[in-house]
């Protein structure tokens, strides 16, 4: 395998990564919430994915589109009921209640599916490959990371051309300003977790027709989610999208170097680039 | 009947009391000047009205209607704007962005837009795309006046406009004052510059330490009497 090709899979695969961290990103960067629940949600999608494709037969992306909209109530729901009574001054209330629904939520899949891993079927496109000049890449990859981007313009789009936007922006700059404005804080919260969980359904359809997944899964997913996040700076949505492809890259780097070097050499590719910038690539404030 | 109005309104920091017990009374297109020393609950009294601070229910009536405890966002659709302390604009926001913001999620119909705003502020269309903290102490000040007339309130709540700014810049933003009255909105100015308040406005409340220990006509209170109530000294 080539370097070129090496590092072309590494980008495509930095997309997923990225896919994990913009939900975590966008909550984040909106009300200071670091959710820690967050790679089972995204496993949590998989499996209800898994069950409108085997219930009703359909497609994972038809099961992707119904799912997306069910995710969004359920993100709706977990931020105005749960999560917005942790928020505050001190910051451990929503690390501990986030850590808890983790553990409620891996028990609850293993429950209800066991521990028996599961995959979206992927048919043609998963094994498909198309030939890009010197590199020849999955179709899978492909639009896992074409996914990636448009999902991150298209939430760039939300916030700096909609008024849902400006009020996203406005409660995370004040929330109590905001709410003089009218705008209900605790509303936008809860918005704006409905949007991550969007994002999560889409990250939960490429998780499962890449590679096999089990309930016990979404916690190495969110350390994924977590430092492509923070090489990327913290708020910042294109950084996070560099964070996914530095992590990518360094895994497949890796891999190719000694297979068991793959997770290993994401992790220090993400301790090495903390070490130069502390506070990411591109840290909110220092636009 | 008065616009708005508070009866026996207190508030409370904790176990700190802020008020004691304030009776204010505001109507149809008046202005209303709250002057006082630092710590006289003149802030207080805002936050109290716009619901940033809790309120016994009918402590505060806007229309005849209970608003006291309501949340600020509810207080806000109902018509009442707060141009807040330290201007509070956000940060993230370009100037254009801070005045839209101001009629976040309602059709507003009124006098002020966007165009009305740029008019009575022509400065702030220069800088509307200009993040809104990057502008000069009075040009924030402008726009966080225009940000409040966004919605086109029925009643104006404006908190230490002149803090921090030069006599000039006090001056320029006074003078949009009377614009702001005549297209018919009521106001409660809180000020330290007793100058300036008593020039707009129709009636005075000076506050101590949580309490009114003057009203009247700025016509007819002698400086003796704001200088006793000011510092507390036995009327």
């Amino acid at each position: 395998m080539s370097v070129l090709d090496t590092v072309v899979q590494g980008v495509l695969l930095g997309g997923l990564y990225a896919l994990f961290a913009a939900g975590l990103s966008l909550v984040f960067g909106i009300m200071r919430l670091v959710n820690l629940a967050h790679g089972d949600l995204i496993i949590i999608a998989a499996y209800l994915i898994l069950l409108l494709v085997s219930l009703l037969g359909l497609n994972p992306f038809v099961a992707a589109l119904i799912a997306a909209p069910l995710m969004f109530c359920a993100g709706w729901l977990l931020q105005f009921h749960v999560l917005n009574r942790t928020l505050g001054e001190d910051i451990l209330p929503p690390l501990l209640v986030t850590f808890g629904l983790s553990i409620v939520l891996q028990n609850a899949l293993l429950e209800g599916f066991s521990a028996d891993s599961q995959r979206l079927p992927s048919e043609g496109i998963g094994t498909a490959s198309i030939g890009l000049g010197p590199v020849t890449v999955g179709v899978l990859p492909l639009l896992t990371f074409a996914s990636a981007v448009i999902v991150i313009l298209a939430l760039n789009q939300v916030f700096y051309r909609t008024a849902l936007g400006r009020a996203f922006r406005a409660t995370s700059d004040d929330p109590v300003t905001a709410s003089l404005m009218g705008i209900k804080p605790q509303r936008i919260f809860a918005t704006a977790t409905a949007l991550a969980m969007v994002v999560v359904t889409i990250a939960g359809l490429y998780l499962g027709m890449r590679a096999n997944f089990d309930p016990s899964i979404g916690p190495a997913r969110l350390i994924y989610a977590f430092e492509a996040v923070i090489i990327g700076g913290l708020g910042s949505l294109w950084g996070t999208l560099a964070g996914g492809i530095i992590i990518g890259v360094a895994q497949t780097v890796g891999a190719s170097i000694n297979p068991e070097w793959q997770i290993l050499a994401g992790h220090v590719a993400f301790l090495a680039v903390l070490l130069v910038r502390p506070r990411g690539l591109f840290p909110k404030g220092a636009r | 009947m008065a616009l708005l109005e508070t009866h026996d309104l207190t508030a409370f920091y904790g176990d700190f009391q802020a008020l004691f017990g304030l009776d204010i009374t505001l109507h149809d297109g008046e202005t209303v000047a709250i002057i006082g020393a630092n710590g006289a609950g003149k802030t207080t009294l805002m936050r109290a009205i716009c619901g940033v601070v809790r309120a016994v229910a009918e402590a505060v009536t806007f229309k005849g209607e209970a608003i006291g405890g309501l949340a600020p966002d509810e207080i806000m659709a109902r018509g009442i704007a707060m141009v807040p302390e330290g201007r509070r604009l956000f940060p993230s926001l370009s100037v254009e962005e801070n005045l839209l913001i101001g009629a976040h999620g309602r059709k507003v119909v009124g006098h002020w837009s966007l165009d009305t705003v740029y008019g009575l502020f022509p400065i702030l269309k220069e800088r509307r795309r200009h993040p809104g903290t990057a502008l000069s102490g009075g040009q924030q000040q402008m726009v966080a006046i225009g940000r409040a007339l966004m919605s086109n309130p029925s009643v104006l709540l404006c908190d230490e406009i002149s803090l921090g700014l030069a006599p000039v810049v006090i001056r320029d933003i006074y003078e949009a004052v009377p614009q702001i009255k005549a297209a018919g909105a009521a106001m409660i100015v809180v000020e330290q510059d007793i100058g300036q308040a008593l020039k707009v406005a129709d009636r005075v409340y000076c506050m101590t330490e949580g309490r009114v220990t003057l009203e009247g006509d700025p016509q007819e209170i002698s400086r003796e009497a704001i200088h006793d109530a000011y510092f507390g000294a036995a009327a």
